[in-house]
């Protein structure tokens, strides 16, 4: 499969997703006014990568800002990741949040109450 | 008395004042207010926590603007002069308070829909509304728009304070939504 590579906006994240490694990373800003478009390709990537997927996917979300808009295809993201999951494959998502966010990790909480994947919140200390 | 743009908004453009806009609500003018908004905050003597916290419910507070304002039939427009689009932006620093007040028209058909909206999240406990955010999020879809009907949750969760609204009569079925939302540096 060919990884994904996106290079960052002031408005949508890095993303860096690797099948060979199992390694998927979305980092930095997703205030898009319309998330869809941008997130749809990494959804369809996802699901054709659950169909023969790593031992063992790590997902690393180190994410500044997110909108309501992404907040929903983000889901969208980890549902994808939980369908691995439930195939028997190891997955595991790391929520960074800076330091005090407490908003951040509040979200990262969110969304562990909400998918049956193991969430890692990992506090990032300048 | 029909609603005026002018008073109000002059009423607002006083005191400490970040940013003031009347006029389109476009993806560009998004991006500069932003852009702007996050370049003043940089030397505002506050803590990180409370400068993202401001960014994060302007981006919310901004998009939601961005995709419910209504357009103005064109004799509305052009007796009063308005761009198409038309919306009010003001952030402000209000005693301990930081203030975002967004307004735009709307339809009187959708003032019900607000108003019950509102009142609803302001009834609620930092709990239920952490209830509400999660159930909107598992179970409604994105609209076309890319709206998710989550902006005034989320406001009001990361706020943790009462959205106040006006609604003013302007001409025939259209009213003006005024919107006010408080950062207080303790929340």
């Amino acid at each position: 499969m060919e990884p994904i590579s996106i290079e960052g906006t002031p408005k949508t994240p890095t993303v860096k997703f690797d099948a060979g490694s199992g390694i998927i990373e979305i980092k930095g800003r997703s205030i898009p006014e319309n998330s869809i478009e941008f997130y749809k390709p990494l959804v369809d990537w996802l699901e054709e990568y659950g169909k023969s997927p790593m031992e063992k996917t790590t997902v690393n979300v180190q994410l500044e800002y997110f909108n309501t808009s992404s907040s929903k295809c983000i889901l969208d993201v980890f549902k994808k990741l939980e369908a691995i999951h439930k195939a028997k494959h190891d997955v595991v998502i790391n929520w960074y949040y800076e330091e005090d966010d407490e908003d951040m990790l509040e979200a990262g909480e969110d969304y562990e109450s909400i998918i049956r994947v193991p969430f890692k919140m990992i506090e990032i200390v300048e | 008395m029909s609603f005026d743009v002018q008073e109000y908004y002059s009423k607002l453009d006083g005191g400490d004042v970040i940013l003031a806009y009347k006029g389109s609500i476009t993806t560009d003018l998004i991006n500069n207010v932003l852009e702007e908004v996050e370049a003043k905050l940089e030397g505002v003597d506050e803590e990180a926590k409370i400068r993202k916290k401001i960014y994060n419910v302007l981006v919310e507070a901004l998009q939601n603007l961005y995709h419910h304002v209504e357009e103005l039939p064109e004799e509305l427009k052009s007796k009063d002069n308005f761009e198409s689009k038309f919306g009010v932006l003001v952030v402000a620093k209000v005693a301990d308070s930081y203030k975002i007040t967004t307004g735009n028209f709307i339809t009187s058909e959708k003032i019900k829909f607000l108003k019950d909206k509102i009142d609803k999240i302001n009834s609620l406990s930092k709990d239920e509304l952490k209830d509400m955010y999660k159930f909107i999020l598992n179970h409604q879809k994105l609209s076309a728009k890319g709206g998710g009907g989550l902006g005034l949750v989320d406001i009001a969760r990361k706020t943790g304070n009462k959205l106040e609204y006006t609604f003013q009569h302007y001409a025939d079925d259209y009213y003006f939504f005024s919107l006010d939302v408080f950062i207080t540096e303790e929340s």
